[in-house]
């Protein structure tokens, strides 16, 4: 009989943020003004074309929405990501989750992040956390900046689960009893996969299929 | 005793014959309207008890007068941590009309506790494993004035998995290894380690210079040691009882006297009170559901309803026949009870809670003569723990064989190896915010067991470790992810019983199945049967609930 695991979505389920949140503490913390100018005046423009190219597909707002991380050096990116998290993320883990998190630690769940987010930002939640393993997206990097390209697979929506079934077998993992806790609908399939599945806050869709299955609703209000 | 002897208890059963007009049954939100066979004995309740004309009154005598310990207002102090802890929404049921008890307490209290200088004061809703109260059901069971000026911060619920607000006050001297012996509920079940007994309970409590509990002793089960040390306890403390070998060696649970359960209670009860100072106020409420409602025909023999009666009742039976049953759900649970205070003692608390007793059995014990080989009972729309909520496959099984089961003193009112017949519409169908972890343990676990000793050893640890129902429990208004398994065992002791359950008029035989049990499509169906199972001439008794009534075995 193999492990118990914990899978969690991070942006809505663990912590408030999301990264749309994180770009633009990046954005407004470059070195050079007129970048950071640029950058921040580039967001704000663009934030409409994201929240529909979100409700269309997650993955396709993933995939444009990283194209802001072009240029920046990966060095600073990693010690903005130690810095995000002590400004931003900490204050913003939803106490519930902390908690939870806690409780399958210490009954010895086997509990990882699976994100749509990228690596250094989420390297110091994992951290913090105490979670065994993380999985976030990745960006390319060339003379040590960023491209402004993920890393493919892209880790969102279906991908998730497909990461979720391999790393499970790699590492003894029983799906029918791990638990997996999300709060979009775009990670249903992530959901679906375990035996426990638990909504977080729930969107719209989320919340009527989680009625439709039974599923528990954990509520962050 | 005077109250008792103004009621006509000389009635309580009827013998059925050929004239005899069909009778009332309960059957979840609808009410059937049955012929039931010549010589079937039907048992009714009692005649509610003269309410008391002052409830006000009556409790601030009690607190005044209170039986083995000092008055309350002499146990007050400027300065002191006063602590008050109250019943949950489980008592009573159905709710009571406004205001409910608990405020005239809890005023009469407070009053006293300002009166004295007392500024230190938090008032827990002692929900033990049950879900935790919503704000708006709170308010209504203490009044608005008393929430605004306590909830959240100084009124809220208790919780079971507050690891830093739970203290262990020790164990209990009861290592009975023949426990561990015992822990088999049936043969080829599994065999369950004892649990010793640990009294851990609230922190506010313990570490309070006095704790004022306030009861409403519904039926005989309730209040006495059981306020406390369980409705302020740990998980860890709560099992100690509620295990499959302790709870299938009580019959009944309505009869402390022969109940391992009290017996448990009783003795960590013990403990407790040789660290807290305790004083118990016990509230009695008669068993008048329907006062001069509406439905105030349900609350009468069928032979004498006048004809304006029957043709109310035949228009109520047609009308829930065409109503969703979400909205006679709702309904339901919006119209309260009628129930008067007949009783309210305060003091020590066993001391308390006999006189207690003496009232709740002077309400509802009737005496009985003869077994019975079927036993039939209408299953209502409530139960403890589905106020606000739906009644889901396992809550009417702990109503069948866990609660009208064990109405009895003595022995048994159905036979062993008797057939009880339940009426209910079974619909596989469940409350995810206040019962998730029971689908998880209707839908995986029954079809694999329904043993409870298997269920306990190899499925409890892990519910109770669930982190998702942990939260939902500590943080939303979930039962305790056990909660499912102790309404299992809560029915051990009827299944071991009872030969054959048949439901009746139930939506599918899905739900009736993975319970064990069988189905029929009607009453005169599972009578017939019934006979297969019992004599092809069973005597047959019906339990005319609701109000509630307990069988005094001859």
């Amino acid at each position: 009989m193999g492990k118990i695991a914990a899978f969690f979505d991070v942006d809505g389920t663990l912590v408030k943020t999301n990264v749309i949140h994180a770009y633009a503490y990046y954005a407004v913390n470059l070195p050079s003004l007129s970048d950071r100018f640029t950058r921040a005046l580039r967001l704000a423009a663009a934030l409409p074309f994201y929240g529909l190219a979100e409700a269309v597909n997650r993955k396709t707002f993933n995939d444009l929405f990283y194209k802001n991380y072009e240029g920046i050096s990966e060095d600073r990116l990693i010690a903005l990501g130690e810095e995000l998290f002590d400004n931003v993320i900490r204050r913003s883990i939803f106490p519930k989750m902390k908690e939870l998190v806690a409780r399958g630690r210490e009954q010895g769940i086997h509990q990882v992040i699976v994100t749509g987010a990228l690596d250094f930002s989420m390297a110091p939640l994992a951290r913090y956390l105490g979670v065994d393993h993380m999985q976030a997206n990745q960006l390319e990097y060339r003379d040590g900046f960023a491209t402004g390209t993920v890393r493919h697979p892209l880790l969102a929506g279906p991908t998730k689960a497909h990461w979720i079934v391999k790393y499970a077998k790699e590492h003894d993992l029983a799906l029918d009893r791990s638990f997996a806790y999300a709060d979009s609908y775009s990670d249903y399939p992530m959901l679906s996969l375990v035996g426990r599945p638990c909504a977080v806050g729930p969107d719209r869709q989320l919340r009527a299929a989680a009625k439709a299955f039974d599923w528990p609703v954990l509520e962050m209000d | 005793m005077r109250r008792l002897l103004e009621r006509d208890l000389t009635r309580q059963i009827d013998i059925l014959d050929e004239k005899s007009a069909p009778r009332i049954i309960h059957s979840g939100e609808d009410i059937l309207v049955e012929h039931l066979p010549a010589g079937t004995r039907v048992i009714y309740p009692n005649p509610p008890m003269r309410p008391l004309a002052n409830p006000r009154a009556a409790i601030r005598y009690a607190l005044n007068h209170p039986i083995d310990s000092d008055p309350l207002h002499a146990l007050l102090r400027p300065g002191m941590k006063l602590t008050i802890a109250m019943d949950d929404i489980s008592l009573p049921l159905p709710m009571m009309k406004t205001p409910d008890i608990r405020q005239l307490m809890l005023e009469a209290v407070l009053e006293m506790a300002a009166d004295y200088g007392v500024d230190d004061i938090e008032l827990i809703i002692a929900v033990s494993l049950h879900r935790h109260m919503h704000d708006f059901e709170v308010k209504r069971m203490v009044g608005e004035k008393i929430f605004n000026a306590y909830w959240p911060d100084k009124l809220y619920n208790h919780d079971a998995e507050d690891r830093e607000n739970i203290v262990s006050l020790g164990f209990t001297e009861h290592p009975d290894p023949s426990i561990a012996s015992d822990g088999r509920s049936e043969p080829g079940g599994e065999e369950v380690p004892h649990r010793r007994e640990e009294v851990a309970l609230n922190r506010r409590a313990v570490e309070s210079d006095l704790l004022v509990y306030l009861n409403i002793n519904l039926v005989p089960m309730d209040g006495g040691n059981k306020s406390v040390s369980v409705g302020l306890a740990s998980y860890e403390s709560v099992r100690a009882h509620h295990n499959s070998a302790t709870m299938v060696k009580c019959h009944s649970y309505m009869d402390p006297k022969s109940s391992a359960l009290a017996d448990s209670v009783d003795r960590m009860g013990k403990l407790t009170l040789s660290a807290l100072k305790i004083f118990q106020v016990e509230t009695c409420l008669n068993n008048d559901y329907f006062g001069d409602s509406p439905l105030a025909f349900l609350g009468k023999r069928e032979d004498e309803l006048t004809r304006l009666e029957r043709a109310a009742l035949d228009a109520t039976v047609w009308s829930l026949k065409k109503m969703p049953r979400e909205a006679k759900r709702r309904m339901f649970h919006a119209m309260p009870a009628n129930y008067g205070l007949v009783a309210v003692n305060a003091g020590e608390t066993n001391a308390v809670h006999q006189r207690t007793l003496d009232v709740n059995f002077g309400q509802y014990n009737v005496q009985v003569k003869g077994q019975a080989d079927v036993l039939v009972c209408g299953v209502p729309f409530i139960s403890p723990y589905n106020a606000n909520s739906i009644l889901n496959p396992i809550l009417v099984q702990v109503m069948g064989l866990g609660y009208f089961f064990n109405m009895y003193r003595g022995k048994p009112l159905l036979k062993k190896g008797g057939v009880l017949i339940l009426t209910h519409p079974m619909p596989d169908a469940f409350n995810a915010t206040h019962h998730p972890s029971y689908i998880e343990f209707f839908h995986r676990l029954l079809p694999e067991t329904t043993d409870s000793a298997t269920l306990e050893k190899r499925y409890e640890e892990e519910f109770a470790r669930n982190p998702t129902y942990i939260e939902m429990y500590r943080h939303g208004n979930a039962y305790h992810p056990v909660h499912p398994f102790y309404m299992w065992y809560w029915g051990e002791a009827g299944r071991q019983h009872v030969g054959k359950v048949i439901a009746v008029g139930t939506d599918d035989d899905f739900v009736p199945r993975t319970l064990g049990w069988a189905s029929a499509p009607d009453l005169t169906t599972a009578l017939d049967m019934a006979k297969d199972f019992t004599s092809p001439n069973p005597q047959i008794t019906m339990m005319h609930h609701p109000p509630i009534v307990i069988a005094e075995m001859e």
